[in-house]
């Protein structure tokens, strides 16, 4: 199966090295940056690009960009991994809609379009016959929307619960474990590059927002919004805090929750025993499904990374290969 | 409640009959002979929930069965949540906060412990909520979010909706 792959950052090229590095019968044909582009509809060395972008800044040739590779290039699967914009989710969601009008299916990891747009772009895809693949967006490595669409497949979810940002859960993890304050911690989770300069999107639980919106539209189609999320970061926490919750062998963690017959949809920092399952430490995501039949399922797993972003994308584009090769 | 009965055949069922026909729902059932207590008479202890006001007829069923009521004790608030607040929580008032909590007469804070570190910077305190029934509790933890949200507190609330 051909790919064609927007994006050179982290997770492109964790993407590009793991296709590399492993037999699984997809052959890249496309790759774009946000400076440059290449095509070879015979597969393009992969090793070379990386190469290349590792010593001049970028992949290709400058004279070519995304919107040539989306339009022209030769592949099966537009794999779409640039930078979030939570605001607009362009250009992404332009490049993927323009990849789907072609009857190109599309794979992802940029919360944004899906975030915004999620409606407008399964439509489209539905009008083309292509898929609209998006496991990577939530929950790094954990395939949950696998689980819930395929796995849990006839049951009524009641409700999901989670912990969906890695770097607010490490944050969390060190206060109650160091007694470190809000701000130590957050320095630690600097050094250790689990933060980003401007924290904001972790810590006041915006993240962890956009991807509840993202597994609330997936499992119940009533296209919510950002707008419409309770939000409560844990920028505000205090060790005190953490310390009340300890002292009555609980702690405290940053729940993303949705229970639609109640209308409730927050973000908002919660105290759980210690024992429960979605305590999970440092940068792990977990989630729980509740389920008519199944009852609860918890996953968990690892929240980020390239190699683990990868591995989602990577679950996407072999179960788009294996509904192509049996001909659906 | 504590019940005392002739032990013989169906006392018993006697006396716990007249509780499901009040609409009570029975908890517990504890069944002791107890050594001081002469030999034909047993004593039960039943913990059950119940509207209050039907108590009254509750007792006057049981009497008629021929079951002597010896003792009642009531616990109104069931229901406790454990919950962590955090803000300036002296200086928005405390004595309000928990006041809107009391007043509502079908829930009241029950514990407080309060760490403040310094003056100027926002204290946690954690809150203990006692109601009559999971309904209740929500609507104080609805009161609550209102208060915090007018005062600037911050509401930690737990997971699991009740305990």
């Amino acid at each position: 199966m051909k790919i064609a792959i927007l994006g050179m950052g982290s997770v492109g090229r964790g993407l590009m090295e793991m296709i590399d590095g492993k037999d699984l019968g997809l052959t890249v044909t496309g790759i774009a940056d946000s400076k440059s582009a290449l095509m070879d509809r015979d597969g393009i060395h992969i090793e070379e690009v990386l190469m290349a972008k590792h010593e001049r800044g970028f992949c290709g040739d400058k004279g070519l960009s995304a919107t040539d590779v989306i339009e022209r290039g030769d592949y099966d699967v537009l794999v779409e991994v640039t930078p979030t914009d939570a605001i607009s989710g362009e250009p992404a969601t332009g490049f993927m809609k323009t990849a789907i009008s072609r009857g190109k299916h599309v794979v992802t990891s940029n919360k944004g379009p899906i975030a915004l747009h999620f409606a407008s772009l399964q439509s489209l895809a539905r009008k083309h016959g292509v898929a609209v693949r998006y496991e990577a967006t939530v929950g790094g490595a954990i395939p949950v929307m696998h689980t819930l669409q395929h796995g849990l497949a006839g049951n009524r979810v009641l409700a999901v619960y989670g912990i969906l940002n890695g770097t607010s859960n490490f944050i969390l993890t060190r206060m109650a474990a160091e007694g470190l304050t809000y701000e130590q911690a957050l320095l630690e989770a600097r050094e250790m590059g689990y933060a980003e300069a401007d924290p904001t999107y972790d810590v006041k639980g915006i993240d962890a927002a956009i991807k509840l919106v993202i597994l609330s539209n997936t499992i119940w189609k009533r296209n919510v919004k950002l707008s419409d999320v309770n939000i409560t970061g844990i920028d505000m926490l205090t060790n005190d805090a953490l310390r009340l919750a300890e002292d009555q062998h609980c702690t405290i963690r940053l729940i993303a929750e949705a229970v639609p017959d109640k209308g409730i949809l927050r973000v908002a920092p919660r105290i759980l025993p210690r024992t429960h399952p979605l305590v999970v430490e440092n940068t792990l995501n977990a989630i729980t499904i509740d389920t008519d039949m199944a009852g609860e399922i918890t996953l968990i797993g690892k929240g980020a990374g390239s190699k683990e972003t990868a591995s989602a994308c990577i679950g996407d584009l072999l179960f788009i290969k294996d509904i192509h090769a049996r001909g659906h | 409640m504590k019940l005392e009965m002739k032990d013989s055949p169906g006392q018993l069922v006697a006396a716990l009959k007249p509780i499901s026909e009040v609409g009570g729902n029975i908890i517990a059932v504890i069944h002791q002979r107890e050594e001081n207590v002469t030999g034909d008479v047993l004593g039960v202890q039943i913990v059950l929930e119940l509207q209050e006001q039907r108590l009254g007829e509750l007792i006057s069923l049981i009497k008629s069965q021929g079951v002597n009521v010896l003792r009642i004790g009531k616990e109104r608030l069931l229901y406790k949540q454990t919950m962590i607040m955090i803000g300036h929580i002296m200086h928005t008032d405390l004595g309000d906060t928990v006041d809107r909590i009391d007043c509502t007469g079908f829930a009241e804070v029950t514990e407080l412990t309060m760490v403040m570190p310094a003056i100027n910077e926002p204290s946690s305190a954690r809150l203990v909520i006692k109601s009559v029934n999971r309904t209740d509790m929500e609507q104080a933890l609805g009161i609550l979010r209102g208060v915090a949200k007018e005062k600037n507190l911050i509401i930690i609330e737990p997971l699991e909706a009740t305990g």
